[in-house]
C-alpha cells in the first residue's frame, strides 16, 4: 500500500510539473473565470440563475473537453513516459505492479479531477462571498457525475495506454475512441438511426452504455428533472429508473466501465513487456 | 547467481535472443559488449523482468519476473539513456530510498562523493540537470543502497575524469560482494573494470572470457607527458584530463604535462594520447594506491 501511494504522488509531482497539466487547469479554471465574467450567474435562462446557472453551463462545456482531455493527456503521457525511457527506469526499482499500475491510476486520477472540481469550488467562493444562495445538492450531484466521467475516461485511457507502444498510436486511438462516443450521442448519430426505423430497444441499450450519454443525460436531469427537453423518450429513463435512480446510474456506471477498462489495462500490463 | 538458460526473445518476427545461456556468480564484473542490435538491452530487460521471454532467468533461484520485489531489492540499475522524470532530485532520492527500503542520506552521500552538491540541487527537477549530474545521481541511486548485483549501461560514458575516478572507487568498495554487469559498445571503456568480458551479437554469446584483473580499482596513475612542440588539440584534449603544465616555466610550458588517471582508465587514456602519436616524446606513468 506504501509503494501504491508512493508512486501515486510522483506521478501527481510529475504531472503538476508537465505543460498539459498547466493547459488543462487553465481551461477548467478559465471556463469558470469567463463564466462569472460574461455574467453567467446574472442571467437567466429557463428560471435558473446565480451559482445554479453558473454549474449548469459549466457542466454542459465539462461534457464537451473533460471527456477529450482525460483521454488525450492520460494517452499521451503514459505511453509517452514508456517511450521516453521512464518505465525502464522506474520499473527496475523493487515495486510491484500492481502498485505501479494502481498507483499511477489513482494519482493521475487526482490531478485530473482536481482543477475540475477547484474550478467550482472556486465559484462556490465566490458565490458565498457575493451573498447568494448555493444549491449545495446540485454541487454535490456534479461532483459526483464529474467524479464517474474522469475515473470512466482516465480507465479508458489506461488501457489504451496499455494497447498502444507508441504515443503516436495512442493518441490516434484515444480520438478515434472519443469521436465513436460522441457519434453515438443522441445529438448525431443515435437521432439519425432512430429515423432510419433503429428499434427503440437499441437506442436506450446505446444511449445507456454511452457513458458520454449517460453524462449528459444526467446532467440534464438535475435541471430538467421531468427531461421535457428529451421529449418522449424521457418516459424510458423516468419509468425504468426515477429521476434519483437515473442519477446512481450516471455515476455507478462511468466508475464501474472505467475500473473495468483500467482493469483489462493492469492485466495486459502484467502479461506484456512492461517498458 | 544469475542464470540464462536458453532465453529466447522474439519482437514480432525478430528474435534478437536466440537461446541464450549464461552463468554468473559473485565476484564477477562483467563486460557486457556487443555492437547496436547484438541483444544487450534485451538481455539486460529480461533480468530486470521487464520482458517476457522463452525461457529461464533465475536471480538466486527467483524468477525476475514473478518474485520481482525480491529479485529487484538486489538490483541497483543505471541505464544508459536517463529517463526524463520531472520531479524533483530531492523526490527522487527520497522515492528511490522508500522503494528499495535503503537510507536516501547512502544515495546523498554517494552524490556527493561523485561531486553533486546535493543542497542546491535536491530542488530542481531531475529532467533539468545535465548530462553529467543526470549520470551521477543515478550511479548514486543504484550504489547508495545494498545491491548485490550492479547492471550499468555506459555507466561512466558522462562522467568527467574527477568523477570517473570516485566511480571506479565506489566500484571497488562493492567488487568483492556485488555482480557488475557493465554492458558498452566499446571494450576499451571498460576493460580495467572487468574481469570477464561476454560478447553478444545477434542475440548470442560469441565470446565469453576471463580476463586479466590486476587492475587496482582504487588506483591512480601519476602520469607525466612529454610533447616534442606546443600543441592546441593536445593541449585541449589534456586539459580535459585535468592535466597541467607549468606556464611560468618557458622551456617547459605546454610540453610537459603533469596529472593522474584513474587505474581503470588507463586504457582509455591511452587511447586518447594515441591520436596524438607523433609528437609524444615520453610518457611516464607510475601506479599509485588511494591517492
Amino acid at each position: 500500500m506504501k509503494h501504491l501511494w508512493l508512486t501515486a504522488w510522483a506521478d501527481i509531482i510529475e504531472s503538476l510539473r508537465a505543460k498539459w497539466f498547466i493547459v488543462y487547469s487553465g481551461v477548467f479554471g478559465g471556463i469558470v473565470v469567463l463564466l462569472f465574467v460574461f455574467g453567467i450567474t446574472e442571467s437567466r435562462i429557463m428560471g435558473f440563475t446565480g451559482l445554479t446557472r453558473l454549474l449548469i453551463t459549466y457542466i454542459q462545456l465539462t461534457i464537451a473537453i473533460l471527456p477529450v482531455f482525460v483521454l488525450i493527456t492520460t494517452v499521451r503521457s503514459v505511453a509517452g513516459d514508456r517511450e521516453a525511457g521512464v518505465f525502464e527506469y522506474l520499473l527496475s526499482l523493487p515495486i510491484s505492479l500492481s502498485a505501479w499500475f494502481w498507483g499511477r491510476f489513482l494519482g493521475r486520477f487526482i490531478v485530473v479531477f482536481l482543477p475540475v472540481f477547484l474550478a467550482m469550488i472556486g465559484a462556490v467562493i465566490w458565490t458565498a462571498i457575493k451573498g447568494a444562495d448555493i444549491p449545495w445538492v446540485l454541487f454535490a450531484s456534479y461532483t459526483g457525475l464529474l467524479l464517474a466521467v474522469a475515473w470512466c475516461f482516465l480507465g479508458i485511457g489506461m488501457l489504451i495506454s496499455t494497447l498502444a507502444r507508441s504515443s503516436d498510436v495512442a493518441q490516434g486511438l484515444a480520438f478515434v475512441v472519443w469521436l465513436t462516443l460522441l457519434l453515438f450521442l443522441d445529438l448525431i448519430l443515435l437521432g439519425i438511426m432512430i429515423r432510419e426505423g433503429l428499434p427503440s430497444e437499441t437506442a436506450v441499450a446505446i444511449s445507456l452504455i454511452n457513458p458520454l450519454q449517460v453524462f449528459r443525460t444526467a446532467a440534464m436531469v438535475l435541471f430538467d428533472p421531468q427531461l421535457v427537453i428529451l421529449g418522449p423518450s424521457a418516459y424510458i429513463i423516468l419509468d425504468n429508473f426515477s429521476e434519483a435512480g437515473y442519477i446512481l446510474w450516471a455515476i455507478a456506471y462511468p466508475v464501474l466501465l472505467g475500473t473495468f477498462c483500467a482493469s483489462i489495462g493492469y492485466y495486459l500490463f502484467k502479461k506484456g513487456d512492461l517498458p | 547467481m544469475i542464470q540464462f538458460n536458453n532465453v529466447k526473445k522474439t519482437f514480432r518476427r525478430t528474435e534478437v535472443l536466440k537461446g541464450l545461456n549464461l552463468n554468473i556468480t559473485t565476484g564477477d564484473r562483467i563486460a557486457l559488449v556487443g555492437s547496436n542490435g547484438a541483444g544487450k538491452t534485451t538481455m539486460i530487460r529480461c533480468l530486470l523482468g521487464e520482458y517476457t521471454f522463452d525461457g529461464e532467468v533465475l536471480v538466486n533461484g527467483h524468477n525476475p519476473r514473478l518474485e520481482r520485489q525480491i529479485v529487484l531489492k538486489d538490483i541497483g540499475f543505471v541505464p544508459q539513456l536517463p529517463p526524463p522524470l520531472k520531479m524533483p532530485v530531492g523526490q527522487l532520492i527520497h522515492f528511490s530510498a522508500s522503494l528499495c527500503g535503503s537510507d536516501p542520506q547512502e544515495m546523498i552521500h554517494v552524490a556527493e562523493r561523485l561531486g553533486l552538491d546535493f543542497e542546491q540541487l535536491k530542488s530542481r527537477p531531475f529532467v533539468k540537470l545535465s548530462g553529467g549530474q543526470k549520470q551521477k545521481l543515478l550511479i548514486s541511486i543504484a550504489l547508495g543502497r545494498a545491491a548485490k548485483i550492479l547492471i550499468l549501461d555506459e555507466p561512466a560514458a558522462n562522467l568527467d575524469p574527477d568523477a570517473r575516478h570516485i566511480f571506479f572507487q565506489l566500484l571497488a568498495e562493492k567488487k568483492d560482494e556485488a555482480v557488475m554487469l557493465i554492458s558498452s559498445h566499446r571494450l576499451d571503456e571498460v576493460a580495467s573494470l572487468v574481469n570477464r568480458v561476454i560478447e553478444m551479437d545477434q542475440g548470442l554469446v560469441i565470446l565469453d572470457d576471463r580476463v586479466e584483473d590486476e587492475v587496482d580499482l582504487d588506483s591512480v596513475l601519476k602520469t607525466v607527458i612529454t610533447i616534442k612542440r606546443v600543441d592546441e588539440a593536445f593541449a585541449k584534449a589534456i586539459k580535459l584530463w585535468k592535466f597541467k603544465t607549468d606556464t611560468a616555466d618557458s622551456d617547459t610550458a605546454g610540453l610537459v604535462w603533469h596529472g593522474t588517471v584513474a587505474g581503470p582508465d588507463r586504457l582509455r587514456f591511452l587511447g586518447v594520447l594515441s591520436r596524438y602519436a607523433a609528437i609524444l616524446k615520453d610518457i611516464h606513468m607510475e601506479e599509485r594506491k588511494n591517492a
